[in-house]
């Protein structure tokens, strides 16, 4: 008896860690999903030393530098490449002179952690909506499916542009954009939540569950949550880029993260009547943004794949090529 | 058919009462002023008190609703002070900023928006289709290696790069087209479309990477299914089973993305129009929230959710048309 109390203990102990472990060995595996976490992580790095990396430079995001800027040319930086060099590594801001490499380094903060803090409020909404409309009785199913279906229908890009309009003033401006995507675009999780809770419900551990007379929100907690993390975590993962998209799109239209903050949607906007004498100052803002979405992207991809085995198996069936050899 | 266009008509009827519920909820009940919100940050405590009176602001929020929802049904007076202006059904309200009806302002606002939309439409389908298809049937092969890269590079570039480099590129270094300004269909036809031909660009190459990884993913599910197993044994030829059979699988895919992406579009494609100074609803969206024109906003969100309910709800209707096995489930 007291054996079989421990292995049981055991089994439950060591379930999530071999499924970490599993989960890990197919991420593996895939190249190109390895190439982007570190990508990812190189960036998350770059965003938590973004105060000593601009140590190192000996510069800081919001210092004017006007001797660096040629105001004869129109506000032009002085020197080659933007007045790039030892004292300013990526160059300068014209008109203003700020340094580059700094505002693009702490705009990696803003555009990650808003992109990052979105997501766990959109996961949080999403899982609760979901949960509960799959536990609720037929009405509280009924108010949060249609819910869910209009928050769904209204373009994400629409809704929270049109949020922007009402929140206060008075709160921080990266974490009002956050919580505003964070508040428009949880449909898509509770719509999975639910359909994975409406199917667990029928399973056998559930029904022990509430025999035991378990209140609803501990069966939630203790038998639903760990059977959804899987598909959450999927989802949550294709959820990080389009969130820093909608940040960098946000402050491009001037109503994101708001001056003197530095962010890569507000440096293109600034940018882009300086594409042709300072070129570099539009070109890493995007090609920042672009190689982090897309590391983002191919790493949602890559974790889709490893946490469910059928994605994998049936795009080797489409594109094998011995199938096509032997039909 | 009758009965399922019936059913789908009050399903999107429905849907459109809920999207009015929730919105007027959220912009009206908000926390704070609103009536120093709808009138804007430089209006006087008088006009503020007027703006007040006129969103009955002392009436519960149940009946303030109703009288919204009356005004988009029977239309709704307003007096701006000195005159009673009566805004006809539809009404989305008045703008206290513009002394303008918010019908008014969408109506003249909305050819731009169609104009970009429909042309966009047209050339992301034939360029998102068409490269799903060609990497499907191309699968295993360099050229898929080298589509399914572009596709991937497309979904990760935010339509507001692409756009403003295309425009550097082909505007202000190679000068092949001048930057473009809007002018109406009406107008000159073919100005039209040659001012537009850019916006439409840049939003098709971002939407149809979309596209192309819709079609491509549903037409291999299609290809590894046991009928096709079976077509094969028959001798049918790959052209054909890639051109008519596999395809099929996606059109239902393709179908939904599409009407919801065409819906939304038409609520105003934000980033292209203000990027290319498209005087669309987008363009006008992003002015409102700048100046807080509360009025505006909460129209603006609603015209965009009643496009995409009808665009989803023709697609539905579209789809059982081509495959009448909908209508019976």
């Amino acid at each position: 008896m007291a054996s079989e109390t421990a292995g049981a203990g055991a089994i439950t102990a060591s379930a999530p860690v071999s499924g970490a472990r599993q989960f890990w060995r197919r991420l593996r595996t895939q190249r190109a999903a390895l190439v982007a976490a570190t990508v990812v992580a190189l960036l998350v790095l770059i965003a938590l030393g973004a105060p000593l990396l601009a140590l190192i430079e000996g510069q800081d995001p919001n210092t004017y530098h006007p001797h660096l800027i040629d105001s004869a040319r129109g506000g032009v930086p002085v020197g080659a490449f933007g007045g790039a060099g030892g004292e300013h590594w990526l160059g300068v801001e014209p008109q203003t002179g700020r340094d580059l490499f700094t505002r693009l380094v702490y705009g990696a903060r803003v555009s990650l952690g808003v992109a990052l803090a979105a997501t766990v409020v959109q996961v949080f909404i999403g899982v609760t909506v979901g949960i509960a409309a799959g536990l609720g009785n037929r009405w509280v199913d009924q108010v949060l499916s249609r819910a869910t279906d209009v928050i769904v229908a209204l373009p994400l890009m629409i809704l929270a542009l049109a949020l922007m309009a009402i929140v206060p003033s008075g709160f921080p401006r990266p974490v009002l954009v956050a919580l505003v995507i964070g508040l428009v675009a949880w449909g898509g999780t509770a719509k999975i939540v639910r359909a994975q809770t409406i199917t667990l419900k029928e399973r056998d551990f559930v029904a022990a569950a509430r025999l035991s007379g378990w209140p609803t929100w501990q069966i939630a907690r203790r038998e639903l949550l760990p059977s959804l993390a899987a598909p959450v975590i999927t989802y949550a993962s294709l959820l990080v880029p389009t969130n820093v998209t909608v940040e960098a799109a946000l402050s491009f239209l001037g109503v994101g993260v708001k001056p003197p903050t530095p962010s890569w949607g507000q440096m293109l906007t600034a940018a882009d009547v300086w594409y042709q004498a300072a070129p570099q100052y539009l070109l890493l803002p995007a090609g920042t943004l672009f190689v982090t979405v897309l590391a983002l992207t191919v790493l949602g991809d890559g974790v889709r794949t490893a946490l469910d085995p059928r994605a994998a198996s049936r795009l080797r069936i489409g594109t094998g090529r011995k199938r096509e050899a032997g039909a | 058919m009758t009965g399922f266009l019936l059913r789908r008509a009050i399903g999107a009827a429905v849907t459109l009462l809920a999207i009015s519920v929730i919105i007027y909820v959220v912009f009206y009940a908000a926390p704070g002023n609103v009536a120093q919100i709808s009138c804007g940050p430089r209006c006087s405590p008088a006009q503020v008190q007027q703006v007040a009176d006129q969103l009955r602001l002392d009436d519960p929020l149940y009946l303030r609703y109703w009288h919204f929802l009356q005004g988009i049904f029977v239309g709704q007076d307003f007096s701006t002070g000195t005159a009673v202006q009566h805004c006809d059904a539809p009404c989305l309200g008045f703008s206290y900023q513009t002394d303008q009806q918010v019908t008014q302002l969408i109506l003249t606002k909305l050819p731009a928006t169609a104009s970009l939309a429909l042309g966009a439409m047209v050339l992301w389908l034939i360029l998102g289709v068409g490269t799903g298809v060609l990497s499907a049937w191309r699968r295993g092969r360099p050229t898929e290696r080298i589509l399914t890269a572009i596709t991937l590079a497309g979904t990760a570039t935010p339509v507001f790069v692409i756009g403003l480099l295309l425009m550097i590129v082909v505007c202000g270094q190679l000068q092949w087209l001048p930057f473009p300004q809007y002018v109406p269909f009406t107008d000159d036809p073919e100005q039209w479309a040659w001012n537009l031909l850019l916006p439409w660009l840049s939003l098709a190459l971002i939407e149809a990477a979309k596209y192309a990884r819709l079609t491509r993913a549903s037409m291999l599910e299609t290809l590894a299914e046991d009928h096709v197993r079976t077509f094969r044994a028959y001798g049918v030829g790959e052209r054909s089973i890639i051109g008519r059979h596999a395809l099929r699988g996606a059109v239902a895919p393709v179908i939904a993305l599409n009407a919801n992406d065409f819906g939304s579009m038409f609520g105003g494609a934000v980033l292209s129009e203000t990027l290319f100074g498209i005087p669309g609803l987008g363009r006008e969206l992003v002015h409102a929230v700048n100046v807080v024109d509360l009025p505006v906003v909460v129209g603006m969100v609603l015209v965009t959710g009643f496009f995409v309910v009808l665009a989803n709800a023709v697609a539905d209707v579209l789809y059982a048309v081509a495959d009448r096995r909908v209508v019976l489930s």
